[in-house]
């Protein structure tokens, strides 16, 4: 099964650099179909990165975040060979994970 | 205790096993119905509950007193946002946050022309850099505010982005 989450995190450094991008809807309500019938509220709400066990960053996000959603964001540590977890979930229960190892 | 009531349904699924080392299984379906919300700032170190109540508000003020506890926000040039002027594409505005200040422990986005004003607030643990770039939809023309809670204490910097085809409506 391939991964709703892609991740590149490069250590440079002292520091990693992490970009991510989840593959989601991200509806936000106010849309409608092409009947005329709003589609759902459907979006991520939490998404939670851990290097070594550490919690690096959490972000919580509403319906305004875009389609597809892209993050990028860097953390002190982090060396390659590393692994990195991520993991989302979403308004209606959904939720994956995925392991990335850092370049 | 307060902290763990604040959890999500769907957080739960998340970190089931965390929550486990907390509750009994037979308290879960209580805390499915406790409605009580503690602000972010009260819960910064390690909360996983996505803050439900901050992202139902309708402006500002409310947004920013929903997720934050008692915040009183100083415009800062220490906060830096980099936003495009025009976005043709509400739907795909690229957003960038850098804040020149130490301990910072969240990052909230604020687009106060939209149906909900908060659109992002994300944890800065102690070792991550303040600076976050995302991907926002902006429904019409509106400023995109970020707030940078540092120290306890909270900053801000606004900027307008015009937006020539909104994001929100389709």
């Amino acid at each position: 099964m391939a991964s709703t989450i892609r991740v590149r995190a490069v250590a440079h450094g002292e520091s990693t650099e992490v970009q991510s991008l989840i593959q989601h809807p991200m509806d936000s309500g106010f849309v409608k179909d092409k009947d005329g019938k709003l589609i759902p509220p459907h979006y991520i709400e939490t998404v939670t990165f851990d290097w070594n066990g550490k919690r690096v960053f959490t972000a919580f996000w509403g319906p305004a975040v875009s389609k597809d959603p892209y993050l990028k964001f860097s953390f002190k540590g982090g060396k390659k060979g590393d692994t990195l977890k991520i993991g989302w979930s979403d308004n209606e229960g959904k939720s994956d994970e995925t392991m990335a190892t850092i370049l | 205790m307060s902290r763990v009531s604040i959890v999500t349904p769907a957080a739960l699924a998340l970190e089931r096993r965390l929550v486990l080392q907390f509750l009994g299984v037979g308290s879960l379906a209580a805390t499915g119905l406790a409605s009580g919300f503690v602000p972010l700032a009260r819960a910064a170190e390690q909360s996983l509950a996505w803050p439900k109540n901050a992202f139902a508000q309708k402006n500002e003020a409310a947004a920013l007193a929903a997720l934050f506890e008692k915040p009183i926000v100083v415009p800062s040039d220490k906060v830096s946002l980099d936003v495009p002027e025009i976005a043709e594409n509400g739907a795909v505005v690229p957003v960038s946050v850098t804040a020149a200040l130490p301990n910072v422990t969240a990052i909230a986005l604020l687009i106060p022309e939209n149906p909900f004003t908060l659109a992002a607030c994300c944890q800065i643990p102690e070792g991550t850099e303040p600076a976050i770039s995302c991907r926002l939809k902006m429904a019409k023309t509106s400023d995109v505010v970020a707030v940078v809670q540092a120290d306890g204490k909270y900053y801000s910097t606004r900027k307008q982005v015009k937006v020539t085809l909104g994001g929100c409506g389709g």
